[in-house]
């Protein structure tokens, strides 16, 4: 098969497992909101000043959900030697990459929209540009996917994986905070014109990580 | 070409963290050979198994299987080849059926091999449990199932009776002679020998990493063993 059709079929299962699992609906998601909770309670619920912090708080939230998403794309792997069989398939590691970044990238769409009306509910925010919102949340994510597959697999290879892929991955996914931050801000009651440079450099970051995976992670598979 | 072996060791060292778990292991193995590896706990079976498969790290010599090198072409080695061992290979949140069409697909195969599959473990019945809510004896029969998806031309089988009841003993016996009637090659690691040397033509015994001797099991070499050795005492 090609690395399309099987990267379609990595996804199709990881994506099968987790609406069986409904560990994102049940503990990824409540997470999400309970972050958001406590942002809210932390900073007073002065909704000024909520409603101006709302694009960080957002992302923050997103990045920890998407935290515990990566641990379990390849917690699963873990479980009954799946990853030997998997490897042992003959499944291009491309396509393994491009699969689970998909899927990843799939529950956090579904993660931003359930927390994005969470934030509209509990910050009071104002939408001045739903194209651009919706262009940075999906560059954003796929850039969020890309990098936490790509250094999930590191530490998927470790004992300490838990402690570790924080440690790997947040400095790295830096700029995709500050860009889908600034973008958001644009769109959420700022000039929306200002947002799409971010969503630029947004864009090439996912591609420059999907890039990179898709040259790296089967190397990377075949030792974790 | 026909002489070369299908799989082939040549000093092969496999460290398990700084433990040389295989410490310059030669070994050959013909086309259409069932080959039983025995020896101790600790000697080194499970871990030549999984040389072959291209799981553990070879950190000298040379593993040659079906004519591509292991250590160049990982992809290409395990092409044709199954692994059933002490894991599955599953997924729990899965169920039997999707777990063989996974790997069905995975492989290259259509369902109705995986629906085959599933038919000749016995476990259509159980179709749609999940992996997780199998018992360990169906589970067993399943990792059996997403062998035969594979369709190998390579068996390696890591103490394959473990856990089988007398019908998934029959599958897996069935399997094994099967492959070897098709020209399919089969390495079992054992160490219950009673039920795995009447399947066996060769027996090769590893202790300490290294392979320390290589027994003819054929009908016709003990035979001709039997004889010689009644020559002998006929002689003397």
């Amino acid at each position: 098969m090609s690395v399309l059709a099987d990267s379609g079929l990595v996804a199709a299962k990881d994506l099968r497992i987790e609406v069986r699992s409904r560990v994102t609906i049940t503990q990824i998601l409540p997470f999400g909101v309970m972050v958001l909770l406590l942002f809210a309670f932390a900073l007073d619920p002065d909704r000024g000043r909520l409603a101006a912090v709302a694009p960080g708080l957002f992302w923050v939230a997103v990045m920890l959900a998407a935290l515990l998403a990566v641990g379990r794309s390849f917690a699963i792997e873990g479980a009954n030697g799946a990853r030997d069989g998997l490897r042992l398939s003959g499944i291009d590691g491309a396509a393994v990459f491009l699969g689970k970044t998909a899927a990843i990238a799939v529950q956090l769409v579904l993660l931003e929209i359930l927390l994005g009306l969470g934030v509209a509910v509990l910050y009071g925010i104002e939408v001045t540009s739903v194209p651009l919102l919706v262009a940075a949340g999906l560059a954003a994510t796929a850039g969020l996917a890309a990098t936490g597959t790509l250094f999930g697999v590191l530490a998927a290879g470790s004992r300490q994986r838990e402690t570790l892929l924080p440690l790997l991955l947040l400095p790295v996914i830096t700029p995709i905070m500050l860009g889908a931050t600034r973008a958001f801000e644009s769109g959420l009651g700022g000039d929306p014109a200002e947002g799409w440079p971010w969503v630029a450099l947004l864009g090439a970051f996912g591609c420059l990580y999907l890039a990179i995976g898709v040259l790296a992670f089967g190397a990377l598979w075949e030792d974790a | 070409m026909a002489d070369l072996p299908l799989v082939h060791l040549c000093d092969v060292v496999s460290l398990i963290g700084r433990f040389p778990a295989l410490a310059g292991v030669d070994l050959d193995v013909a086309v259409g050979e069932v080959v039983l590896i025995t020896g101790p706990n600790g000697a080194g079976k499970t871990t030549l198994l999984r040389v072959i498969a291209g799981l553990a790290p070879v950190v000298r010599g040379e593993v040659i299987v079906d004519g591509s090198d292991l250590v160049a072409d990982r992809g290409a080695a395990r092409h044709g080849l199954a692994l059933v061992g002490h894991d599955t290979f599953c997924y729990d949140d899965l169920t039997a059926r999707e777990n063989l069409r996974f790997a069905a697909r995975a492989s290259g195969a259509d369902r109705a091999v995986a629906d085959a599959a599933l038919e000749r473990c016995g476990l259509a019945r159980q179709a749609d449990v999940t992996h997780g809510g199998l018992s360990a004896g169906q589970r067993r029969r399943l990792a059996l199932g997403v062998g035969l998806v594979r369709e190998p031309r390579l068996w390696l089988l890591d103490e394959p009776h473990a856990g089988l009841d007398a019908r998934g003993r029959a599958l897996l016996d069935g399997i094994v002679t099967g492959a070897a009637a098709s020209g399919a090659t089969v390495l079992l690691a054992s160490h219950e020998l009673a039920l795995t040397r009447p399947l066996a033509t060769r027996e090769v015994t590893l202790a300490g990493g290294r392979v320390t001797s290589s027994t003819d099991l054929r009908p016709t070499a003990a035979a001709d063993l039997s004889a010689d050795q009644g020559a002998g005492e006929r002689a003397r």
